[in-house]
């Protein structure tokens, strides 16, 4: 029994990271019906960010933590500005084609500058255990599943309870509706896209400690966070939170039992869930 | 497009002749080498995963090799051009096996260099034999390659997955580590390596209390760093046969769920320098590996090491060293056999014995092609330990030649 509530915790710390990730591309969905491609380039410029901060500057993690996400949030800002908002008028497939194209050049701008191995971090915050009562775990995951949830929760007041969030879900929804009551939604979308962006920083800053830095950290991630945001609905905020845990816990559960099926898994998962409702776990909910 | 097609064949016919007429003829160096010129190919990965410790240093190590071999001979060289081209086979079997023909046949290439990813020098293996041209691999692991996929025009010049668990495996098991928990990469490299370690540690008199495969790539271990402790009985040694960006991963969540505080040691399957780099050598210090080189060996490696870092900055792998030490027997062979002719140089380097700085106590085994030489068994020096930046490696017993390298296996027919 401990093992498998050990199996959960795990599942909720890498969770943790499918749920900041999904998240932001589920923002970003929302507002601008674009599919953010270079979502995990983003996550990977976050982790690289920490790691320059710390050995160029001297900033350990906590500055890490305030200052990459913040200086992300301003490059996809940039980035929507310059070159995603000139094609949101054409076919979707445009935007898709460039967010690939910009996380392929980030990529390789990385790969050539630091080669394709992984760079060391050693500004971990913490470095013991905690005890959990039934058993001990490492300070640091904790943090990051605390953190995780507190920036979900916050996400999710902020959308429901106050006037921005409200303008915001409003655009999101019925943009012309929103438009005709005097609102302009243009001026929200810049924001929210850098918002999003801020928050593949921000995931990317907390996996510098305990996970590899190098080129192809988005690259493999994102995959699993794209099956993710399906499993949750496109779009859904709160589905793709929830999603994220959960596939988080499927894969530490399949590791323990079923080790060869666990990536799979997910996949499967997806494909089932397209079957039965093809919008999403929560995809229809959202924008009914 | 027709036409084109037509002028390119009868430039090829043309260019066929004049190497056919350019044999013997002056200004070939007097030698019987096609096209009066040498031409070394360095198939590797330039972009991805390996690139650091093949790559382009792989290039830099031939080159290195070609230009020392002209310094030595002089006028007396079997020919005074020596090309060295390299290309990407981005880890790719199919990439591998176009780039290899197109190197043989195209431009040229006498022969090939490194590839690391053991599907690619499969793919490469396979094409050397269609091509009658030789092919010396030192970047991939398997020991298929002098196994049941063996042929007349490949040899192994570094190291395979036998001698990484042999070392490993049975030293630690040895010295007390008696039971493993082996968590492997659920694909080739990774079954391979699993398949190596699990005799070794037995015949070792060690036990293998559980083996798991985890998934390729992947950020998450603490599954499986969780059970280690747990399992019954409780394992001495957890042994990660992963690699690259996955062992970094390994290592740092090892480091961060106090594993070794729980009384489970860290042995690595394969590991290099750029990965203690990559992961700090603090994590690691103490760590169990074995390598088939490294550069802080002894004076003529540390010599040889410092001319490759001032040609490309970087410290050396033993990949890289193995580069310079295969290209460099192949050219001594060309120069002693007097011609380019695969088979004729073969001649020369089977059965040859020989000690570079790279390769101690090395024969070529004629029955396969493996080149058995010393490996070592060693462990990640603490960061205090270390003289410079980039010494990593602290030796704890040289294994004999003899030992290093299994038997010539009885699948392998050069035929």
């Amino acid at each position: 029994m401990t093992s498998f509530l050990q199996q959960l915790f795990n599942g909720l710390v890498s969770g943790s990271f499918y749920a900041l990730l999904a998240l932001g591309l589920a923002v970003i969905f929302g507002m601008l019906r674009v599919v953010n491609f270079a979502h995990g380039a983003l996550y990977m410029l976050g982790a690289f960010g920490a790691v320059v901060l710390g050995d160029s500057a001297g900033l350990g993690f906590w500055w890490a933590l305030l200052l990459v996400p913040a200086a992300l949030a301003v490059a996809g800002m940039a980035m929507e500005r310059l070159l995603v908002q000139r094609l949101t008028a054409l076919d979707p497939l445009y935007n898709f084609l460039l967010t690939f194209g910009i996380a392929l050049v980030c990529q390789d701008l990385l790969r050539m500058k630091y080669g394709s191995h992984s760079q060391p971090y050693d500004h971990a915050p913490f470095s013991g255990t905690v005890d959990l009562g039934l058993f001990d775990y490492p300070a640091y995951q904790v943090f990051v599943l605390a953190v995780s949830v507190a920036v979900c929760v916050a996400v999710w007041l902020l959308l429901t309870r106050t006037r921005i969030g409200t303008v915001v879900r409003a655009s999101t929804e019925r943009p012309e509706l929103t438009r005709a009551f005097g609102i302009d939604t243009r001026r929200w979308v810049t924001p929210v896209f850098g918002f999003g962006v801020a928050l593949a920083g921000l995931a990317g800053v907390l996996a510098a400690p305990m996970r590899a830095v190098n080129s192809d950290m988005g690259a493999d991630l994102i995959i699993t966070v794209f099956a993710v945001v399906v499993i949750g609905g496109l779009g859904s905020v709160f589905g793709s939170v929830i999603a994220g845990f959960a596939i988080g816990m499927l894969q530490a559960l399949g590791n323990l039992y079923v080790p060869v099926l666990s990536q799979t898994s997910v996949y499967l998962l997806m494909a089932v869930v397209l079957l039965v409702r093809p919008a999403g776990l929560f995809g229809k909910e959202e924008h009914a | 497009m027709k036409r084109r097609l037509t002028m390119g064949v009868a430039a090829a016919a043309v260019g066929t002749l004049l190497a056919a007429c350019g044999a013997g003829g002056p200004g070939s160096g007097g030698g019987k080498i096609s096209g009066g010129k040498l031409t070394l190919g360095v198939l590797t990965d330039l972009s991805g995963v390996y690139a650091d410790l093949a790559g382009n240093g792989a290039v830099a190590a031939v080159q290195m090799a070609a230009d020392d071999f002209q310094k030595k001979y002089g006028d007396k060289a079997v020919t005074k051009k020596i090309d060295v081209i390299k290309a990407d086979h981005q880890n790719k079997p199919e990439v591998a096996n176009t780039q290899a023909r197109e190197m043989y046949e195209r431009k040229g290439a006498d022969a090939l260099f490194d590839v690391p990813t053991s599907s690619a020098a499969l793919a490469v293996q396979t094409v050397a034999a269609q091509q009658k041209k030789l092919y010396f691999n030192t970047g991939a692991a398997t020991t298929e390659l002098a196994g049941k996929s063996c042929n007349a025009y490949t040899y192994e010049w570094a190291y395979d997955s036998y001698m990484l668990a042999h070392g490993t495996g049975t030293q630690v098991t040895q010295q007390g580590g008696k039971n493993w928990y082996l968590i492997y990469p659920d694909y080739a490299f990774g079954q391979d390596m699993q398949a190596k370690f699990t005799p070794a540690i037995e015949s070792a008199g060690g036990r293998v209390v559980a083996k798991d495969p985890t998934p390729f790539p992947s950020d998450n271990y603490s599954t499986f760093l969780l059970k280690a402790p747990t399992l019954n009985p409780k394992p001495d040694v957890l042994g990660a046969l992963q690699a690259g960006g996955d062992l970094a991963n390994v290592v740092k969540q090892y480091d961060q769920f106090k594993v070794k505080d729980k009384g489970v040691q860290l042995a690595i399957g394969l590991l290099f320098d750029s990965d203690i780099r990559a992961i700090g050598a603090d994590k690691l210090a103490g760590t169990m590996f074995t390598t088939a080189w490294f550069w802080n060996l002894d004076d003529r490696s540390r010599a040889w090491a410092q001319r490759f870092q001032q040609r490309t900055g970087q410290l050396p792998t033993f990949d890289q060293a193995a580069d310079y030490s295969a290209a460099t027997a192949y050219l001594e062979a060309v120069q002693k056999a007097g011609t380019d002719k695969a088979e004729s140089v073969s001649k020369v380097l089977n059965g040859m014995t020989f000690d570079d700085f790279f390769a101690r106590n090395a024969t070529v085994r004629t029955a396969d092609h493996r080149v058995t030489h010393d490996a070592y068994l060693a462990k990640v020096k603490a960061p205090a330990q270390a003289t410079q930046d980039g010494d990593y490696t602290e030796l704890v017993r040289t294994i004999p030649a003899a030992q290093a390298f299994d038997k010539p296996s009885p699948d392998c027919h050069l035929g």
